[in-house]
């Protein structure tokens, strides 16, 4: 190949590959939320700390490696050198420095990161006013859907989202069959659904839009389906929203609810404009089904059953005192 | 016959359980008839059974097994690797409404059986097979301390791939995933017989495992040759103690994990089910206990591989020995107490999971220093480009992307936008590829000429690395880049149409990977045709170091005719250094083990245990486990087992190398 055209062909592979890069959309990387924005910022921070460290480790490989080639005669050959103290100093205590900064940021920002913690701030330098109440929203993963009960509004919808902005917005998360994950990337990181308990998300969305949600843990055939439309609403479009679900929408109770949990694919979008006030609570403790017992039930009576274990009787108990000690 | 009788003789084994009706299946299934037939019919043709049995099959010496394990795994790689193609294949083209040509329930078992398939049988028994051919060797013994134990673990090892790859063609795989989460691999949601190979399948082949692990920790601590410290041994043969170590610390977990699973979808117990008091939690802790250990399992002796290599290719000592094996040791410990990184999503606390979080990121202190010490050795080296060196050179630059990558992921919070997405899946195909798939490569090019006594043709061995190193970064940078755009894993169909060209690339790059594994397989069949010209005589072709190149290639059944007495980490290069002369004379008979065929015996009625098990065929799995034990007992009763190799023997063999080296 001539040089020119071996430059040509190689500007346009790295055209190839930057090109997509320009175009495409790293919703990690420009998220719309100010939990997520964190996060981002996060991986900047980290990755940037580690470069420190990468990048000499890549350049000083290549140099030596070229340096010390077997036709490079003029370089220093020392077959028998292979200690200095100095240097393994160094060695270990380079990457040490680095992950102590890393493990630093890391305590830190997994406590205020942690998804569990109720917000105290909207965005950056907007912290929380007291009066701004959070929005709930009980979050249940069904095969292969998402269901959105609002218990506040008296609402639920499923594979469809929406909040306003600038609200905090607490998730109740469990699933009603098998494990799923939760996850907005443009809103905040993800956290697992599983059947029988209850977790937690606190996350707010700072700019209106339409984002993808998704569950991001492999839940049987009908997993690459299993998504939803996260709508992020100025307060006006919200109650816009609320007031649709609530003309448009039928009831959701036990019954339609034991309809939907089936196993189904591609589930068109729903709007429930009343929903059952105890069917979260039921959906976590398993016992939708009528006549089923409840887990919380289930457990206390194991608990009762253990407290109720008789004491040993007068005889057995002599038996014992007699039994020579070995 | 009535439905009772019939369910009685073939349990839950119908015809309906024969995927004749899916045609990428059938087509496979006749290809690999063909193929097998081919091969079958070539060894009966050239009379190679009885050959194969008694040289190979029944053999208790380490090296032949070392060379079987890797055999097998190269058979493995080639299924693993198909399943790869064919996901990125589906992948590229599942757009715009457009189904791809596999529906979930073939993609998801493609998936799960790839990740089960490259670990299980490709990369353990890759480095299991080095461990076998090399430790002797290297600490100057005459075999492992358990020489039926090494036979029998890796027959139940193969035993564990058959029945994996039984469910291609008699009912279906797991679609579970590789580690088979519950509630998912539950009787309710998984109820065919998928998870039951899988279980039966891993439970068999860690039998192998674990015991293999046994036998060389117990070669390594009680077999090293007089004068050899634990501070004198080679780094390779530290690193796999370290790895044995793990091996049997982990794999027990991972058994009873699994033990639990079986009892869940056997009798009904409610360990995982999310019902009675079952809890999902526990196996995905349980099983990552064990999974953690694990990848320093596989990457472990690969970090004593790029060692050996790099020192011997840079014609130095290793730089920092004792921190090399310092931070061997504080890796082996650090990967106990890490678990938890994979599941940092599951609602631990904050201070849980930065706990985790930052006992993740200790593991890359030692494991950087291990970076420096490798980039120090060849600091006023003289370094002689081989291919080992070249996949070793490959390896440094490639895997520190990958750990940079990992330590991103042990950020608990970084962890909640990157978990289960593709980005995890480039680091860990980063690390998995840029480490333990370069580091056997390395391996393999390395010790080829010790196995057989022919180098391998450098040539294609260039071209094996290049299109694998380059097909690496366009099959994985991509889902670095996919991953920020916040896609995850497992998907069969995708709805982005701004994806596409990603996953493309990603195709391509699979593709040049194909490329690197044809040319590895052609750079074999190449050697084996031009062996004369590549023959090694003197056993030592690369100017090597440590004792295993101090024998002839292929090293003699009995290894050293005499033990050889160390003084030094580098004995080999110690000895040419010092003037060492072989002795020529003065040799006495060599107790040696018995070859025998009970490994192979108890692996094959293994192999009908599990199948018998998970087609819940009672009468079948009750004979074949009897008979599994009668084996055993029978053996128990087997006094002939050992034998001496007569002096004049080894005399002979001795005197033939004398002829082969140059005279002095």
């Amino acid at each position: 190949m001539r040089p020119e055209s071996k430059m040509l062909s190689r500007a346009g592979l790295i055209a190839a590959l930057v090109l997509p890069l320009a175009s495409c959309n790293m919703v990690v990387m420009s998220p719309s939320g100010d939990i997520a924005a964190q996060q981002r910022d996060l991986i900047v921070i980290s990755t940037i700390l580690m470069l420190l460290i990468v990048v000499p480790v890549i350049f000083l490989t290549l140099l030596f490696a070229w340096r010390y080639r077997q036709s490079n005669k003029t370089a220093k050959y020392d077959p028998e050198w292979h200690h200095s103290t100095r240097l393994e100093v160094v060695i270990w205590s380079a990457p040490l420095a680095i992950i102590i900064a890393l493990g630093a940021i890391t305590w830190i920002s997994t406590h205020t990161l942690d998804p569990y913690r109720p917000l105290d701030r909207i965005s950056e330098g907007q912290p929380l006013s007291a009066d701004h109440k959070p929005m709930t929203v009980e979050v249940v993963a069904l095969d292969w859907k998402w269901l959105f009960i609002y218990p506040e509004l008296g609402i639920a919808s499923v594979n469809e989202l929406a909040a306003p902005i600038d609200t905090p917005i607490r998730f109740k998360i469990t699933s009603a069959s098998v494990m799923n994950s939760f996850y907005i990337p443009a809103l905040a990181g993800q956290i697992y659904a599983m059947a029988g308990m209850e977790t937690k998300l606190h996350a707010v969305i700072n700019k209106p839009g339409e984002y993808e949600g998704f569950s991001a843990n492999y839940s049987g055939a009908g997993f690459s389906h299993m998504r939803f439309k996260f709508h992020g609403l100025d307060q006006a479009g919200f109650d816009k929203w609320v007031a649709d679900v609530k003309a448009s929408g039928t009831a959701l109770d036990k019954p339609t609810y034991m309809q939907l949990e089936k196993p189904s694919i591609k589930e068109p979008v729903r709007h429930y404009a009343t929903t059952d006030s105890s069917l979260y609570s039921a959906i976590v403790d398993m016992c939708v089904e009528p006549g089923k017992m409840c887990m919380s039930e289930m457990m206390a009576m194991d608990k009762g059953l253990i407290c109720r274990i008789p004491e040993p009787t007068t005889a057995a108990r002599e038996e014992k005192a007699i039994r020579p000690a070995t | 016959m009535t439905a009772d009788s019939t369910s009685l003789l073939f349990g839950k084994l119908t015809l309906e359980a024969i995927p004749y009706h899916e045609p990428i299946l059938v087509a496979t299934f006749i290809g690999v008839a063909i193929g097998g037939l081919a091969v079958l019919g070539a060894l009966t043709y050239f009379r190679l059974w009885g050959y194969l049995w008694t040289e190979w099959f029944t053999s208790i010496d380490h090296k032949k097994i070392g060379i079987m394990y890797i055999v097998f795994a190269i058979i493995m790689l080639l299924r693993g690797f198909a399943d790869a193609l064919m996901m990125r294949f589906q992948q590229a083209i599942a757009f715009n409404g457009h189904e791809g040509y596999f529906p979930p329930h073939h993609y998801d078992q493609i998936f799960t059986a790839h990740g089960v398939i490259m670990i299980f049988f490709v990369a353990m028994p890759f480095v299991t097979g080095l461990m076998n051919f090399v430790v002797p060797l290297q600490i100057g013994a005459r075999d492992v301390s358990f020489p039926f134990l090494n036979n029998f673990s890796f027959w139940m090892t193969v035993a564990g791939g058959i029945i994996v790859m039984i469910s291609l063609f008699v009912g279906e795989f797991a679609k579970t995933g590789w580690l088979a989460y519950p509630p998912l691999s539950d009787i309710t949601y998984s109820p065919d017989v998928g998870v039951d190979y899988y279980i039966w399948g891993l439970q068999i082949a860690g039998i192998g495992t674990l015991l293999s692990g046994v036998n060389l920790i117990a070669t390594i601590l009680k077999m090293r040759a007089p004068g050899m410290s634990m501070m004198k041994m080679p780094v390779f043969t530290w690193t796999a103690f370290c790895t044995n170590v793990l091996i049997v610390a982990a794999f027990p977990v991972l058994t009873a994990v699994l033990a639990l699973l079986t009892l869940d979808r056997y009798v009904g117990t409610h360990f995982f089910t999310n019902t009675d008091g079952g809890s999902a939690m526990l196996y995905v802790n349980l099983i990552w206990i064990w999974g953690h250990p694990e990848v320093y399992i596989l990457v472990l002796p690969v970090f004593g591989i790029f060692s050996e290599v790099v020192s011997t290719f840079s014609a130095k000592r290793l730089f920092g020995y004792t921190s090399m094996v310092y931070a061997t040791v504080v890796i082996t410990i650090l990967s106990y107490i890490v678990w938890l990184h994979h599941f940092f999503t599951m609602g631990s606390g904050a201070s849980v999971n930065s706990f985790f979080g930052i006992t993740t990121m200790i593991i890359s202190i030692p494991t950087g220093a291990k970076m420096f010490n490798w980039l120090f050795t060849m600091y006023h080296g003289r370094i002689k480009y081989e291919v080992p060196m070249l996949w070793t050179i490959g390896f440094m630059v490639t895997f520190v992307i990958g750990g940079m990558t990992g330590v991103l992921l042990a950020v608990p919070p970084a962890d909640f936008v990157l978990h289960n997405s593709l980005f995890l899946i480039a680091h860990f195909h980063n690390v998995i590829i840029g480490g333990v798939v370069f580091g056997v490569f390395a391996g393999i090019n390395f010790w080829f000429p010790k196995a057989f006594g022919f180098r391998l043709n450098a040539f294609w061995g260039k071209m094996s690395f290049w299109f694998w190193f380059i097909g690496f970064y366009f099959a994985f940078m991509p889902l670095y880049v996919l991953g920020l755009m916040g896609v995850t894993r497992r998907m069969s169909q995708f709805e982005d149409p701004s994806l596409q060209i990603w996953f493309v690339i990603a195709a391509f790059g699979a593709f040049l990977i194909l490329l690197g594994i044809g040319s590895f397989i052609i750079q074999i069949a190449y050697s084996i045709w031009k062996r004369d010209e590549l023959r090694d005589e003197t056993g030592d072709p690369w100017n090597g170091r440590t004792l295993e190149w101090s024998t002839s290639s292929p090293p003699p059944a009995y290894n050293f005719a005499f033990t050889p007495v160390v003084h030094e980490v580098d004995q080999w290069w110690f000895m040419k250094q010092n003037g060492y002369k072989r002795p020529l004379s003065g040799f006495i008979p060599i107790h040696m083990p018995k070859n025998t065929g009970t490994g192979a015996i108890i692996g094959g009625l293994s192999v009908v245990f599990g199948f018998a098990m998970v087609w819940h065929i009672w009468w079948l799995a009750i004979a074949s486990f009897v008979a599994i034990v009668a084996v055993t007992i029978v053996h128990t009763f087997n006094y002939n087992r050992d034998f001496y190799i007569p002096a004049e023997e080894v005399n002979a063999v001795e005197a033939r190398r004398t002829q082969m080296l140059p005279a002095e």
